[in-house]
């Protein structure tokens, strides 16, 4: 356990005199990203493997303290692959399908997340937010000794921001004193309680939820199954509910729901929650404390993510509720939306409009979220007397009757976004499967040559599936790659591509996302598609 | 737009209406909540069309309005 301290403990990024400190007038970075968090790690990852130079600045010098966020879904791990960095994830994460719910001393119902096989990538993997930032920051040091343009600059607080039509000014306090910066661009990805977003003054507005949340993340050794159990009003925790999880190292997150009108300083003393503990887990439960917290929470958006020149990432943008894992994970997907864009507007291939595209599909996909960790809340935490009725026999009918089930709600655990209604979506074929319609995130299979998700990313690509198509287009400076695959790739695969449908045309974005798709090759649709999708239509 | 059926449909209207009352007859308050809103909700699951539940629950919130 203490080789786990030392990672949050020890400093990975620490301070140095960088030479823009030294410039008399402020050096000028494409660039700049605030927060060495998940999501400012995963930012910078995407956009220096695309050559764009990147500077993280972070106020501290080590990864997060205690496990945080625990639970990664599917779709970001995809994510991760592209970035080169899922394998140390799911290797040292803990990989997990299975849940159950109780209600009161009885387990009513269990489900499987991930039933349809096919996916290189499981519906879930538990892991400590330190070792999530740790192999973010191995990947970041591999790509600098790879000469990639990326820094993390530790101890670099950001003091003042000023907005200009066509950069951002930043003034840094450092232990050495401050020095001035500017970006052409800026990333926020400081986290909920974001400065940059304080400020610049802007609104962060939603819902307070009154009730409160003690986390223990206990280290035991105990043979409880690798699963999520959640209980509705148990014997050990009267009224209100409770949540097991394992994580990686025998540590396991548990969470009581503690109502609202609690004395924090003395539900946080060692004694107490060990006594919860012991309730839970029985007299003779043999364990230690990592990491206790209390949390109470919000579900609440900015109006916009992007604000001129300074764009909005994850938390600073949105926060939920922790059921459904919806915080890290939606994170994952603004940075894998953004980074593209910004990418085509720095080389002046598509306008800066382009990323107002980012907002409208990123406030949809928090809308999203935001609506689903709220009814798991109103669920969790009936808010009147009707509602606790209505709750209660929806977990008591659950047990006898499959139809109750649906209508269980501890989570509804975060799926990927699907851009239905985005103004970057080309046109749809009647008849492929919807699944993979546009807007959507491209479904994984398994392909002849591989994982089909291992092959797409960073370009567009036209998916060719029994159809003759050229193997590289280029539409006014942005190249379109061929993937040749057949209808007959793998059962899934067809199922996911085809339906019934004999071929099929699929133009994917940079982002997996898919663009438009035919049943058959029609240059000028494609190049029509291309030039929605990137705002140059 | 699927409406829900408002005309006479149970056969026998007061046989259903005495077992409904006999279903609560020495329950307490809280007994009596529980077993309504678990026949609600197996009605609802029963009738299944949104439309028509919207409909229905629309109709119930009035007519006592």
């Amino acid at each position: 356990m203490n080789q786990q301290a030392k990672i949050f403990e020890t400093p990975l990024y620490s301070y140095e005199r960088h030479p823009d400190q030294d410039e008399v007038t402020p050096v000028r970075r494409p660039v700049v990203i605030i927060g060495a968090g998940p999501i400012g790690l995963g930012a910078a990852i995407d956009l220096v493997m695309q050559d764009v130079p990147v500077v993280i600045l972070d106020d501290n010098d080590k990864v997060s303290f205690g496990s945080r966020a625990i639970c990664f879904a599917k779709r970001p791990l995809e994510i991760l692959d592209r970035l080169g960095c899922g394998d140390p994830m799911v290797e040292k994460g803990v990989t997990w399908n299975l849940g159950k719910v109780f209600f009161d001393d009885r387990e009513i119902y269990n489900f499987n997340l991930l039933p349809e096989d096919g996916h290189k990538r499981p519906a879930f993997i538990n892991l400590q937010q330190y070792y999530f930032e740790e192999y973010l920051v191995d990947r970041v040091r591999a790509l600098e000794a790879e000469g990639k343009p990326i820094e993390i600059r530790g101890k670099n607080k950001v003091a003042a921001i000023g907005q200009h039509d066509d950069h951002v000014t930043l003034e840094i306090d450092t232990p050495e004193g401050p020095y001035n910066l500017e970006a052409d661009w800026l990333i926020a990805c400081d986290g909920a309680g974001s400065p940059t977003r304080r400020m610049m003054g802007l609104d962060f507005i939603g819902r307070v939820f009154e009730d409160n949340f003690l986390i223990a993340d206990t280290i035991m050794e105990a043979d409880f199954p690798t699963e999520r159990w959640f209980w509705f009003d148990p014997p050990f925790n009267k009224g209100q509910s409770a949540l097991l999880h394992k994580q990686p190292d025998n540590v396991w997150r548990i969470d009581f729901q503690i109502g609202w009108d609690i004395d924090r300083d003395e539900e946080l003393k060692e004694e107490n929650i060990k006594r919860r503990l012991r309730q839970m887990l029985g007299e003779d439960a043999k364990f230690e404390l990592e990491w206790t917290s209390i949390y109470t929470f919000q579900c609440r958006r900015m109006e916009k993510f992007r604000h001129g020149r300074v764009l909005f990432a994850g938390d600073s943008a949105h926060q939920v509720s922790p059921f459904g894992a919806r915080g890290a994970n939606s994170g994952l997907q603004d940075t894998d939306n953004l980074c593209w864009k910004l990418k085509l507007v720095l080389d002046g291939k598509a306008p800066d409009s382009l990323l107002d595209s980012y907002d409208d599909e990123r406030v949809y996909g928090a809308d999203e979220n935001i609506l689903n960790s709220s009814r798991s809340t109103d669920f969790i935490t009936p808010k009147s007397e009707i509602s606790r009725i209505f709750r209660d026999a929806v977990l008591d009918l659950a047990e006898r009757h499959d139809f109750a089930r649906p209508l269980v709600n501890s989570g509804r655990l975060s799926v990927p976004c699907v851009y239905d209604e985005s103004a970057l979506n080309g046109p749809d074929a009647v008849g492929l499967p919807i699944q993979t319609r546009p807007g959507a995130p491209a479904v994984d299979a398994p392909t002849k040559d591989g994982w089909l998700l291992d092959r797409l990313g960073f370009g567009f690509q036209l998916l060719a599936i029994g159809v003759d198509v050229p193997e590289l287009l280029e539409v006014d400076g942005i190249e379109i790659t061929r993937l040749a695959l057949a209808p007959d790739e793998s059962s899934q695969f067809r199922a996911r591509y085809l339906g019934e449908a004999k071929q099929a045309v699929y133009l994917i974005r940079p982002d997996q996302h898919v663009a438009a798709r035919w049943t058959d090759y029609d240059a000028a649709a494609v190049f029509a598609a291309l030039n929605t999708s990137t705002a140059r239509a | 737009m699927a409406k829900v059926n408002t005309s006479p449909n149970i056969k026998g209207a007061d046989d259903f209406y005495a077992e409904l009352l006999a279903l609560h007859e020495g329950r307490t308050k809280e007994e009596s909540d529980a077993i309504n809103a678990r026949l609600i909700l197996l009605l609802a699951n029963h009738i299944g069309d949104r439309k028509i539940l919207s409909d229905a629950m629309k109709k119930a919130a009035a007519a006592g309005a």
